[in-house]
């Protein structure tokens, strides 16, 4: 099938195997990856450091008025800003990169170490262990929604034209409009205050009456905006020849919708979903603040409050991090399901 | 009563912006083919419905925009007013001490007062302003319906006079009018909707947080589209290292969650603005360039999605005979780009830049909750979200506020996205009209 395409014959026969075309196209995906992480490193090094300078720093977390020299040098020394920012020309040979700023800051995240937060703890210890709360959550909410939103799609596209596919995208307008801190501002007034079903925040070790509020109303935030792309697509679909083609054959709507337009519609919602799953690491900053999970959304909210810039600056680089796994991960999953993806 | 014109920051990118906007309106009614779509628009009733809304919300927005300062003997109020500040003066100055619920005249929590015998009596004491026409409770109810049928009445009456001019949507233009007279006229006797913390009143603030969310929502377009426009197009035309570095660039910036990148820059910008803080004549203005730092950052973490698709299009654009054709009679590549590119892709940037809008009103909320919206003393759906929040526990619930800011978000953002789908409809050259 490459062959075919080849325009000598003696490309075919250079063409290898199909796992080593695969490591080498993976090897090249990653080199590929560096540089945009290289770019996301120096821009959070000079949005940081550069932008302000440390004595800044220093004195906003000291107290803006009457902070005096000795107490900005004092901070500096203690959370180890003391140094130039990218050349030392006080140290010699390599020291002269090394003992800065940049390199001990910025240059660190790539062997994923993320320092010490301003109040003595380690930053990624921190993070190893906030990732499992922030999973039992994340994970739930997009495997369910995923079904429920491609099928809540499928619905109105099986209907569609009619006024249940009317109905359907209205109220999917209707959701979408709605502001998220609603839906668990009102879920947790609902049910957890109204109704005592469950607690109305809180993590108690991952019970699943903890997680459940929270993964429903995540799930419900995103019927709107997520079920409305879903139809978009599968009706982009359904206007191909070879839906035509399948309804001449005599395969029955049903058919046609779930083995042919499914199976179709692959590429473009791998395209939105691949790429979301490293980041759910991160979980979300709304919903675990709300419910008092011990995770890395509530882990940022704090920093961010606290104005903890050596977390946020951590969470900026892990962000970046994940995304860019997930956009090789979505690259992957298109050779996995489309033979016409090709390896190069 | 001497007063001196202010122009903040934000203004001033708001006048820019409406220059602009009439600007390309003038130009569209000018090309038969541009004004096209608009008429396919004009004609679907959902859209002009929302058009409509939102222009009520942009008039708001806009009185709220012409700011002033007033002179007092011989200096000016540190305190800077706008248009609207004085047409809703009375709802602006009439604050109670504290909570109090929708269309109530009295506070919402029980105090303990002296009465003549000098008994200690736990009541509920009377509002300074709501309902204070009234002698006891009992008529209240019937004082309330008295107003709102009147107000009603009056809205009727403004709505006859209007469809007397204009034929179509009678029954948009009824409920709005009608809900409008009822509201303006409660709202000369009581509270409509309730009073907040410090005792401001609630619907004032909702009517003055609509022009926060419309800067927020348009202001960072001024910023999204001149870098989208221009890279995307370059990309796509020139191919080569041009290609690659602006494709390099939006990588980057893109690979970074959003939220993340907008606390980080608000973060560095909120230290930047507590060490200088002599740069600011009034608190007003200090809050102002928040805002359109703000925006500058959304547009700068939201152009890169509007580039790629920019891109993508003019990949496909440059290969058409038209452009080949061009390119062979020699016209300069400049030539190329503005006669012959930009026009065939401003249907993608009106798409996205409407589609754009009602996100972003959402977002302010969500960044003021986080702690990296807008200034705390800026008046914001986000921040009386963030302020009502703490209330919840309370019992009975102190609900208006939210309930408030929730549903004039809800409005704005559905006659957005209606509006926004109804645009696309019209332009979106996929869909066969026959």
């Amino acid at each position: 099938m490459y062959c075919a395409s080849a325009r000598t014959p003696a490309a075919c026969k250079i063409t290898p195997p199909y796992n080593i075309r695969m490591i080498a196209y993976l090897i090249r995906r990653l080199l590929y990856a560096l540089p945009i992480l290289i770019g996301v490193n120096l821009l959070t090094f000079a949005l940081f450091f550069v932008v302000n300078t440390p004595d800044d720093m220093a004195r906003m977390q000291l107290g803006v008025k009457r902070v005096t020299p000795e107490a900005i040098v004092l901070w500096k020394q203690q959370h180890g800003y003391d140094k130039p920012l990218m050349i030392n020309h006080a140290a010699a040979g390599a020291k002269q990169f090394t003992n800065t700023i940049f390199w001990q800051k910025s240059a660190s995240m790539f062997v994923l170490d993320f320092g010490y937060s301003d109040d003595g703890r380690n930053i990624s210890r921190e993070i190893v262990t906030r990732m499992g709360p922030s999973l039992s959550i994340a994970l739930p909410t997009f495997l369910a929604g995923l079904v429920i939103y491609v099928s809540f799609a499928l619905l109105m596209t099986l209907f569609r034209a009619t006024a249940l596919d009317i109905a359907g995208v209205t109220l999917c307008v209707m959701l979408m409009s709605i502001s998220g801190l609603f839906y668990i501002i009102g879920g947790q007034f609902l049910i957890g205050k109204l109704w005592h079903l469950v607690p109305v925040s809180g993590y108690g070790g991952g019970g699943f009456k903890f997680v459940v509020l929270p993964v429903v109303i995540g799930i419900i935030g995103g019927i709107g905006s997520s079920s409305r792309w879903y139809r978009a697509i599968f009706l982009e679909e359904i206007g191909r020849d070879y839906v035509r083609t399948a309804r001449a054959k005599g395969l029955s709507e049903l058919q046609v919708l779930f083995i042919h337009v499914l199976k179709n519609a692959m590429i473009p919602i791998l395209t939105g979903v691949v790429v979301v799953i490293p980041l759910l690491f991160m979980g979300s900053l709304l919903t675990e603040s709300f419910f008092g999970i011990p995770g890395l959304g509530s882990y940022t909210i704090d920093a961010i409050n606290a104005q903890d810039f050596s977390v946020v600056r951590a969470m900026v680089f892990l962000g970046s991090l994940l995304y860019i796994a997930g956009l090789i991960l979505t690259d992957i999953s298109y050779t996995l399901v489309d033979p016409r993806v090709r390896l190069s | 009563m001497n007063f001196i014109p202010v122009i903040l920051w934000s203004d001033a990118l708001v006048f820019l912006l409406l220059a602009v906007s009439i600007a390309a309106l003038c130009y569209v009614r000018r090309h038969e083919h541009l004004l096209l779509p608009w008429r396919r628009v004009a004609k679907s009733r959902v859209a002009m419905g929302s058009l409509l809304v939102l222009s009520l919300f942009l008039l708001v927005g806009g009185l709220d925009t012409l700011h002033y300062r007033v002179a007092l003997n011989g200096h000016y109020s540190p305190e800077v007013l706008s248009v609207f500040d004085k047409l809703a003066e009375p709802l602006r100055l009439q604050t109670e001490k504290t909570y109090s619920a929708p269309l109530a005249m009295t506070l919402y929590a029980m105090e303990s007062t002296t009465d003549a015998n000098g008994r200690v009596v736990r009541s509920y004491p009377r509002l300074k302003y709501g309902g204070v026409a009234l002698t006891s409770s009992a008529q209240r109810n019937g004082d309330i319906s008295r107003r709102a049928t009147l107000g009603a009445l009056a809205g009727l009456f403004i709505a006859v006079l209007v469809l007397l001019r204009v034929k179509r949507g009678a029954l948009a233009i009824v409920i709005i009018t009608v809900l409008i007279g009822t509201t303006v006229s409660l709202s000369f006797a009581y509270h409509v909707l309730g009073t907040d913390k410090v005792g401001q009143d609630v619907l004032y603030l909702s009517l003055k947080s609509i022009r926060t969310g419309l800067i927020i929502g348009t202001v960072t377009t001024l910023v999204t589209l001149p870098l989208a426009l221009f890279l995307g197009v370059a990309a796509g035309y020139f191919r080569g290292w041009v290609d690659d570095v602006i494709q390099y660039v939006y990588t980057v910036l893109s690979s970074i969650p959003s939220v993340l990148l907008i606390a980080a820059a608000v973060l560095m910008m909120q230290v930047t603005i507590d060490t200088h803080p002599g740069w600011f004549a009034t608190s007003a203005a200090r809050a102002d360039l928040r805002l359109v730092f703000l925006c500058l950052i959304l547009g700068m973490t939201s152009w890169t999605g509007l580039c790629r698709l920019l891109r993508g299009e003019t990949l496909k654009l440059r290969e058409l005979e038209y452009i080949q054709a061009a390119q062979s009679f020699g016209v300069s590549s400049m030539r190329i780009l503005s006669r012959h590119i930009l026009p065939n892709v401003m249907h993608i940037v009106l798409i996205a830049l409407v589609m754009d809008f009602s996100g972003l009103v959402l977002a302010e909320a969500v960044l003021s909750y986080v702690g990296v919206g807008v200034d705390p003393s800026m008046i914001s759906f986000g921040t009386m979200i963030n302020g009502a929040r703490l209330e919840m526990a309370r019992e009975p619930m102190v609900w208006w506020s939210l309930a408030a800011a929730f549903s004039f978000m809800l409005v704005l953002v559905l006659a957005a996205n209606l509006f926004a789908d109804a645009v696309r409809d019209a332009h979106d050259p996929r869909l066969n009209r026959t």
